[in-house]
């Protein structure tokens, strides 16, 4: 471990005209600010981990205004380079650094470099560069990746990561720990700072900085001042839902708690929940208290107008997603409001340290269980809180498409020796592990797409030269690089307009009336499975889908009120491990539910009564017929997307023992199946059919048949192939893209699986589908771990733990089995209506 | 001459289409067969669409001419076609004979050989690469019926064409299913687009429904042709 005690260290002492500005100002030095100081004098890098409010951007801007004080000749390069997540932060802190500057009258330059800097400026920058330029990601990739790289950056003597804990789990800190290996190449001199929340693993982080053998020190500040939380559950008399997430039980309480608060932050975990709880509060909203919206489908000068009020001070409450989660200050957020479960316990904590600066009060968190099974997760992340326990992370490589596109980056700066290369990417934390026959399948890629055909050779995009070196093979290379640089793929999307249908040949869908206005902007695979007549929110209405013309999905406003798309699509973070051992280990220890809501712990004492409550590492499986139906309900609480993953495994294998399943729901605990035959019947015939139906070789052929359908799959392989340069996002002369002449990557996903099964990229895919969207690695985990422990009960009706996951049937149903099946039998209707009986007709979309 | 229910390797009888008079049955492939001249009609192979990307940077998977040819031989060979008729956009682009691999001409070569092979050329259609064999033309007729790129907005007498790659989104029990199809009514036809890459735009879009009133749809399952009740079709 690499902690070292701030106090450990002498006072390292400010020198003038610092200290001066400090007494001026009232403050004194903290000790992580003055640790951090004597890091940069001894030249070694460091990973601050403090709460907000501790002063930690000054903390880590003091080094290299100290250097700077002295005054520096022109022209020298960047002295220091400031990386953060977002553009907002990185011009926020630009301004906030100019205050001691002017103040202290230092000739220090202080610039930014974004997305939105005019090309003026940009190019400006690259002939005389300030002192401090802070920046992106995406920018520091744009500026390594050129022949003045040397120029710009050969001087630099400090590099700060800001939220570094944000950007090292996913792409976006593999492709700039990538940069930050390059950049210390170009300045062997440089040291790193890392700003960052608290986090579970700090060794980790630490070498996700400074080097995969080369940590930076960890540098804790003192957080004994600063009073513990104080966490509670909304407390009820209303009835807890028993499913559902949208709260509407508890939106009277919420409103009250709003109106004794100075502003208020209101997290939801999906964009259509935010959309719900903004119309239920202005619904009640009496004391016209300004409650406002934030979320990612509403248009960034609209966000930004939202942070400036937060800022100001003239908000009372605003409802928000994860959007709100990296970001500029909070103002005098001094409530934080989680509707629903806060999924992970890291999270809570995170933005619990984001709100109320005045580390001497405690800061307020209220959880608002959206149903029962809420409660018990609620209840789970406040004792994790309070034990200040975080979840662990995620472990995964640096992404190989990454990768691909930073080779192509470094082709495109100066040729590269693939031997020099692969040594200064395995450096990197997240590559550290990277085998020589990926590194070289990942340039064999970039050359000519790393194809057993050997077609295109002439067509390469880097070329070895005669001294071995792998160059650029032309201008227009580099330049469809540099309009592609990053880690985030937007999923294409659909305006979504108000019109009306008209009746044709072909259905009620011909010919469409589209004189409505645009109401925004909607996900492509969202509409695409839509079906004329169903109704969803957007917007803050309730509206009909009609159909798709002309990349437009058209739609007309429905009467009803309760939409048939459920509200709660796709939510972006599933139950945490850590919390979902908590909750299951309450589940089985009585003595812990007194701490629960009464009707809560009534709940489970009667599903005890009625069957039973599994042992902590135990997974219970239940069986019972319901209507015409039979069902099988398990509580594996791994998380909403490992079980879409197993319910679409699960059916498949029911459909092949001819149980015929006819569809599946899950949520975050549970997953439930139906079908037409009796699965307590099958259980009793054969005692191993439980255990061999969640056997891991659902992980072999079924999986793999499944995942060369499976749209899930689809999308992940999409955003590996942009990333990894093979289908472009922005094209030097692109002209208007119609359907017909753009290339789907459903259609290269499926001609690579046949002809190459083993290309680099689809293992890319695989890697990402892992810990993604299919979140297999979590699935292979849980099977491994419930192996040998699975309690069957077979009962003769529904289990009232299992109520929660059937109140979610009609809501979100989804099922598994084969398209190709799905078809047969609407064929087979059309069949039957020509012979003039009605069979197949098995239920549609109940 | 075989029957259809041994070319398709099934048991049922597979989907048969009557358009202007002339029988023809629908081909699991996306290939349109007719017993009476032992021809098979295909449209819109889109050859060279992968390589086409590659030119300008974007080196996507190069196996489409081959994946398409390959099919097209083989249900040539299943059917034992004596003909093949290529109703238009055989080749993505007009430089598509720089590109095309020895193998595919090949493999083109080797469908031509011991049959009549025509490329029908559409008006906007890149010609067939020069070395490639087979007859040219701008259309073809059977009979009433004319084969054709691109279908006739004022149509006179019946006509079979390709050009607009229609596909149907069928609302299942479960979900909406999208696949490439056959739709047609007494007089037109269109093909589904055969290649590989070929995209594919929905029948109800109005570019496609307008053509047709009350028409039926046959969409390209993984093991047949099955006809789908237009309102499924969404």
């Amino acid at each position: 471990m690499c902690v070292i005690p701030v106090d450990s260290f002498p006072d390292e002492s400010l020198p003038e005209p610092f200290a001066a500005w400090f007494a001026a100002r009232g403050w004194s030095v903290r000790p992580h600010q003055s640790t951090l100081l004597q890091k940069a004098r001894l030249n070694r890098s460091a990973l601050l981990i403090a709460p907000t409010g501790a002063g930690k951007t000054l903390a880590g801007f003091l080094p290299s205004l100290v250097d700077l004080a002295g005054g520096r000749r022109r022209h020298a390069g960047v002295h220091t380079l400031y990386v953060s997540p977002l553009k907002a932060l990185a011009v926020d802190i630009a301004r906030n650094l100019e205050v001691p500057v002017a103040e202290m009258g230092l000739a220090v330059r202080i610039e930014t470099r974004t997305g939105d800097t005019p090309a003026s400026r940009r190019q400006r920058q690259r002939r005389d560069p300030p002192d401090i330029l802070l920046t992106t990601p995406e920018q520091v990739a744009l500026l390594i990746a050129s022949a003045d790289a040397p120029h710009l950056f050969g001087a630099v003597k400090r590099i700060i990561i800001d939220e570094a804990h944000a950007l090292a789990p996913i792409k976006r800190g593999d492709l700039l720990a990538l940069g930050l290996e390059r950049l210390k190449r170009i300045a062997p001199g440089v040291t790193l700072t890392g700003l960052s929340a608290t986090v579970r693993d700090p060794d980790d982080l630490a070498r996700w900085l400074g080097g995969a053998t080369t940590p930076a020190d960890c540098v804790i500040a003192d957080r004994k001042s600063a009073a513990a939380p104080d966490i509670r559950i909304l407390e009820t008399d209303e009835r807890l839902p028993w499913a559902g997430h949208t709260a509407r039980h508890a939106m009277d309480a919420i409103y009250r708690t709003l109106k004794r608060s100075k502003l208020s932050l209101i997290f939801v975990n999906t964009r259509m929940q935010a959309e719900f709880v903004f119309q239920l509060l202005w619904a009640i909203n009496d004391d016209n208290l300004r409650i406002a919206l934030h979320h990612g489908s509403l248009d960034v000068g609209q966000r930004r107008r939202v942070e400036a009020a937060m800022a100001a001070g003239s908000l009372d409450a605003v409802v928000c997603t994860s959007t709100l989660d990296l970001g500029i200050d909070w103002g005098d957020v001094d409530l934080v409001i989680h509707v629903g479960a806060p999924k992970g316990a890291s999270r809570l904590l995170q933005r619990i340290g984001r709100s109320n600066h005045r580390l001497d009060e405690p800061s307020r968190a209220l959880l608002v269980p959206a149903n029962r099974f809420e409660v018990l997760e609620c209840r789970a992340a406040i004792d994790a809180a309070n034990a200040g326990a975080q979840d662990a992370e995620v472990i995964r490589a640096g992404g190989l498409d990454v990768l691909a596109q930073h080779v192509l980056g470094m082709a495109v700066a100066a040729p590269f020796d693939a031997d020099a290369l692969y040594a200064e990417v395995t450096c990197a934390a997240p590559y550290a592990t990277l085998a020589r026959g990926d590194f070289d399948a990942i340039v064999d890629y970039v050359a000519t797409g790393g194809y057993a055909l050997k077609s295109y050779e002439r067509f390469a995009r880097i070329r070895r030269t005669k001294d071995a070196l792998w160059r650029v093979s032309n201008p227009a290379i580099a330049q469809g690089y540099r309009m592609n640089v990053g880690t985030i793929v937007e999923e294409p999307m659909l305006k979504v307009r108000l019109g009306r249908a008209r009746s044709t040949g072909l259905g009620p869908t011909g010919p469409i009336s589209r004189g409505g206005r645009v109401l925004g902007e909607v996900e492509e695979y969202f509409v695409e499975q839509l079906t004329y007549g169903d109704t969803f929110v957007f917007a803050g209405e309730v509206l009909r889908f009609e159909a798709i013309v002309e990349n437009e999905a058209v739609v007309s406003r429905a009467s009803a009120s309760d939409p048939k798309v459920p509200s709660y699509m796709g939510g972006k973070f599933p139950l945490s491990t850590h919390l979902a051992e908590r909750v299951r280990a309450m589940l089985a220890d009585r003595t812990a539910w007194s701490g629960l809501p009464e009707q809560v712990a009534a709940w489970l004492a009667l599903q005890a009564d009625a069957s039973l409550l599994p042992a902590r590492a135990d997974m219970l499986v239940e069986t019972f017929p319901r209507g015409a139906r039979h069902y099988l309900v398990a509580y594996p609480f791994e998380g909403r997307l490992a079980h879409q993953t197993l319910g679409m495994l699960l059916t498949r294998r029911l459909e092949r023992a001819r149980l015929k399943p006819l569809g599946f729901v899950a949520s975050d605990y549970a997953i439930a199946v139906w079908g037409a035959e009796d699965m307590s019947r099958a259980a009793w015939r054969e005692p191993a059919f439980i255990g061999d139906l969640f056997s891991q070789d659902m992980l072999g052929d079924d999986l793999e048949e499944w995942l060369a359908e499976s749209s899930l799959m689809k999308r992940t392989f999409r955003k590996a192939a942009v990333i990894a340069g093979m289908i472009e996002r922005r094209h030097p002369g692109m002209e208007k893209k119609t359907r017909q002449v753009s290339m789907s990557s459903d259609l290269i996903y499926d001609v690579l699986r046949r002809h190459q099964p083993d290309h680099i990229l689809l293992k890319a895919a695989r890697a990402d589908a892992a810990t993604g969207l299919l979140d297999l690695a979590r699935l292979a985990q849980m099977l491994s771990r419930i192996r040998g422990r699975i309690i069957h009960k077979p009962l003769d009706r529904v289990s009232p733990l299992a109520v929660p996951v059937m109140l979610e049937i009609g809501r979100e149903a989804v099922y598994g089995e084969a398209a190709d099946a799905l078809l047969e039998e609407a064929a087979d209707d059309l069949v039957a209506e020509a012979m003039g009986h009605d069979f197949g007709r098995a239920g549609h979309r109940d | 001459m075989i029957s259809a229910a041994q070319a398709t390797g099934t048991e049922t009888m597979p989907v048969a289409i009557t358009i202007g008079g002339e029988r023809f049955f629908a081909d699991v492939t996306g290939a349109l067969w007719h017993p009476g001249h032992q021809a098979l009609l295909v449209a819109d192979l889109h050859l060279e669409k992968g390589s086409s990307y590659a030119r300008s940077g974007q080196l996507v998977p190069p196996f489409d001419t081959i994946a398409t040819l390959s099919r097209l031989a083989a249900a040539a060979t299943r059917w034992r076609a004596r003909s093949i008729f290529v109703l238009g956009d055989a080749f993505h682009d007009a430089f598509a004979e720089e590109r095309i691999a020895d193998e595919a001409v090949a493999a083109i070569d080797a469908l031509a050989a011991g049959r009549r092979l025509v490329w029908i050329k559409g008006n906007h259609d890149p010609a067939p690469p020069e070395q490639v064999p087979g007859d040219r033309a701008d259309e073809v007729r059977l009979g009433d019926l004319v084969l054709r790129h691109e279908p006739r907005k004022a149509l006179e007498g019946a006509e079979i064409a390709g050009h607009l790659h229609p596909v149907a989104r069928v609302a299942t029990r479960a979900q909406v299913v999208r696949r490439r199809c056959f739709v047609h009514d007494e007089r037109r036809l269109l093909l589904p687009a055969f290649g590989a890459y070929a995209g594919g735009i929905s029948v109800r879009l109005p570019v496609i429904a307008e053509l047709f009133s009350m028409p039926s749809v046959h969409v390209l399952g993984e093991r047949r042709v099955l006809s789908i009740a237009r309102d499924r079709i969404v």
